[in-house]
Order: C-alpha cells, then structure tokens, then sequence
C-alpha cells in the first residue's frame, strides 16, 4: 500500500462524464433500497459519498449545482420537505470542493476521518431543518449513517479509482 | 474567449449562496405553501423507475423464500380454507345484521352509512427520514388514488394519502406529528381528536379535561364527523393515563390498532358518497323563497 500514503504519484486516466453520472444513479438506487429499524438507521448516505468523491477528485466537473440537484431528487423519494437533502448536499460539496487540494493529498485512510467530518455536518444540518419544522429529536442512532459512512470511505474512494487506473502492460512489470 | 481551461464561472461562495437560498425558499414553500406539487410529480417520474429498481433484490427475495418454504403452502392453505369458512358464517350474520341495520335506519329516517370502495396497493418504500411518518405506495393517480383517501390495513387505520404521483402515493402515518383523526371512545361515545406524536406506536388525545370519562383499554374508531375518514373503523387503544390535578388537561397516551410499518400489503379507501349532503329541505326551499 505504498500508494496510499503517496496517491499523487499515481497517475490515473481522465474520467468518463457517463460514469459519473452512473455512479450517481447507482448511489440514488442504493439509498433507495427498502429498509428496516438498525440497517435503516445505519444505512449509509451513498449519494453524500458519491458526490464527496467526486468533488475531491473531480471539481471541474461535478460542483455545487449537481449536489443540489441530487437533493432534490433524493428529497422525493424520501417524501421529505422539498429541499432538505439540498441544501445539506450543496454545503457538504462546498466544503468538499474547499478542501479538495488538502484532502487529495491524503490517502483514502487518513482522508477518512476528514470525510466523517463532512458527513455529520451535512446530516446536522438536516437535523436543523428537521427540528425547525417542528419534529422531535429522533435520537443519536441518527448519526449511526455518517459512522458507517466513514468506514466504508477507504473501500468506496479506492473502488471508484479502479476505472481510472491505467491498463498495466506486461512488459511494464 | 477564454480558453475552456480558464473559465469558471461564478466564484465557489456565489454558487453556495445562490443554491442555500434557493433550498431555503423551496422549503418554505413546501412547508408552508403546497404549490410545488406539479415540479414534484415531474421529478417523481425521474426517481419512479430507480425506486422500482432498488425494490429488486426484496422482491427476489420474497419470491426465493416463497419458493423455498413453499412446503407451508399446504399447511397455510388448509388454515387458511378453515379461516375461510369461519369468516363465510360470520359474513352470513353480518350481511344479515346489515339488512336490519338498513330496515332499522329507515325506519329511523337516519341518513344511509358510507359505502367505500377499497383499491390494494403494496408498500414501495420506507423512507429514511426520522422526521416525517409517511410510506409510500405502489399504486397512483394513474390507478385512481387522490390525495385525502384513507388508508387501512386488517386491523385499523394506517394513515391518509397526501400526495399523488402518478404511479406512486405518500401516505402520512397516524403517528405523524402532523395528523389527526377524529374518533370516538367506543365505550361511551365521548368525541376527540387523536394526534400522532412523531414516535412509532404512540398516539395522543390533547385537550381532555382531567375528570373526563376515559379508562385505560379504551378503544377508539373514528367518528366520522370529518368527512374524509368513514366512521367505525378501529384507531387506537389509550394506554396510559395521567391525571395530574394541577394540569388542565389529562395526558392520554394511545397506541394504534393497525400494524403502522410492519404490513407489506395496504388498502385505500375512498369513499362513494360524501357524509355530509344537502338537506333536502334546503333544496326544496329555494325555489318557493324565490316566488316569496
């Protein structure tokens, strides 16, 4: 893992516009997926990951406007105020794309921490619009999603850089 | 122009404000305003089928297991074809109940009870939102659902449509914090409002003086007097009551009837006829009001 500790020595492919996009669909459709009570409450947000990832490593092309618009699409199919998931999205990728030049200087491990950050300060703010609507405190298990989050960070960020790695010759070895 | 490299557009921080200010205006809108239903419903289109995708691997599920333990079919079968005949004899006594009932109101000259119509629909999605008690169904307005229809399962009320997509419906749980249902204590008749708390399994009756005639085990049906809920059908059972004489009111905690999130299968009600019509009296009078 020598990589991990150096990831600007490695040199990766310009990324495709389909395959972000097609991650982005992939995480709507995971954070879709029917759940139930302890897996739903620590169901990670895919869709906060993706496009954290993607803000980090991709700031030319994937900015606040697109954060924004996976909120509203994901406030629809979680039947909550319009523009919740939103605003917390823009703010969670304007900190990503502030930071993107820092972060990037660290490995998928270390950028972990940093990335849990983010996470609870974007479900923060969607407890701050939940609460200012007038519903309860619905417990701490609500910041079980950023935990989980943060853990599977290091797997995720590595498994989106797959597509990107060079195709390594034989004779390169 | 500047080459593609150089040009940025607006700065970072202009970008966020636009964007925050514009959630900020859409939430209030939504909350308090109800006009962006139509920009709603578009996107409903757009998340509709990814929905249905991410349903995939719980349908296969279902469908494996069915397979598997399909050895309890026969079993299930045979309890369910003894169910079956206990329900015919009791649905022979209650057709007859309901022919005296009829006789018995007509004789009374009291108004008709509301025939519903019941449409299935099955539970779509959960969705991961501590805030709001709301499920969504698989059937829409393409199906003829409407906002305001009354959702139950076998035992009670589960909640109310209130929006519809068009092959998708949100139902508000009675446990949300913003729904009521009109009921009625079954025992005495006495008339109340319950209200969801925002919890799971917890209803309130707000609002009932400390001497009020209300027991624990108590059930509740609504009354009907609404309009939109068809009266009768079981709500909640009071669970807890705490008189304490410095307060106005009692604090009486319910817990619903219905199984609020472990059905699959729900059915929508609508009703036929509205409660409350004209009287014909009011009708008749018009004209000879007019001559007058």
């Amino acid at each position: 893992m020598a990589y991990a500790d150096h990831p600007r020595q490695e040199i990766l492919l310009p990324v495709k516009r389909s395959f972000i996009a097609l991650t982005l669909i992939v995480a709507l459709v995971l954070n879709l997926i029917p759940l139930q009570n302890v897996a739903l409450a620590a169901w990670p947000d895919f869709i906060a990951l993706a496009l954290l990832y993607w803000c980090i490593s991709q700031p030319q092309l994937v900015g606040i406007s697109i954060a924004f618009g996976m909120g509203l699409l994901m406030d629809i199919g979680d039947a909550s105020t319009f523009g919740q998931h939103a605003l917390a999205y823009s703010i969670m990728a304007f900190v990503a794309l502030v930071l993107h030049r820092r972060l990037s200087n660290f490995g998928p491990m270390k950028q972990a921490p940093q990335i849990g950050l983010i996470l609870i300060a974007g479900q923060f703010i969607i407890l701050l619009t939940g609460l200012l609507d007038g519903s309860h405190f619905p417990g701490w298990d609500f910041f079980l999603a950023s935990v989980s989050g943060t853990l599977l960070w290091p797997f995720l960020s590595s498994m989106l850089r797959i597509p990107q790695k060079p195709r390594s010759d034989t004779d390169a070895r | 122009m500047a080459p593609r490299f150089f040009r940025h557009g607006p700065s970072l921080l202009t970008r966020l404000v636009f964007f925050v200010m514009l959630s900020l205006v859409l939430m209030a809108v939504d909350a308090r305003l109800k006009y962006l239903a139509e920009i709603r419903q578009t996107l409903s289109v757009l998340v509709y089928p990814l929905q249905k995708l991410a349903n995939v691997p719980k349908t296969l599920y279902d469908g494996v297991s069915e397979f598997l333990f399909s050895g309890h079919l026969a079993e299930e079968n045979a309890h369910l074809k003894q169910q079956h005949l206990v329900d015919r004899g009791q649905i022979q006594q209650l057709r007859a109940l309901e022919a005296e009932n009829a006789q018995l109101r007509k004789l009374l000259e009291a108004a008709q009870r509301v025939e519903t119509k019941a449409v299935m629909a099955e539970i779509l999605r959960v969705p991961h939102d501590p805030f709001n008690r709301k499920v969504m169904l698989d059937k829409g307005s393409q199906s003829g659902i409407q906002p305001g229809q009354v959702v139950v399962d076998d035992t009670g009320v589960v909640g109310q449509i209130t929006r519809d997509y068009p092959w998708a419906s949100e139902v508000t749980l009675i446990t949300d914090k913003d729904h009521s249902v009109p009921v009625q204590v079954v025992r005495n008749g006495l008339r109340s409002v319950v209200s969801g708390t925002g919890k799971d399994g917890a209803l309130e009756l707000r609002y009932l003086a400390v001497n009020t005639d209300i027991q624990e085990g108590d059930t509740l049906v609504t009354s009907g007097i609404d309009g939109v809920y068809p009266p009768g059908l079981p709500v909640a059972v009071v669970s807890k009551i705490d008189r304490n004489s410095t307060n106005v009111f009692a604090r009486v905690t319910c817990i619903p009837v219905a199984g609020v999130g472990h059905n699959r299968q729900l059915l929508i009600l609508s009703m036929q006829t509205p409660v409350t019509e004209i009287p014909v009296e009011a009708i008749e009078l018009k004209p000879e009001s007019r001559k007058r």
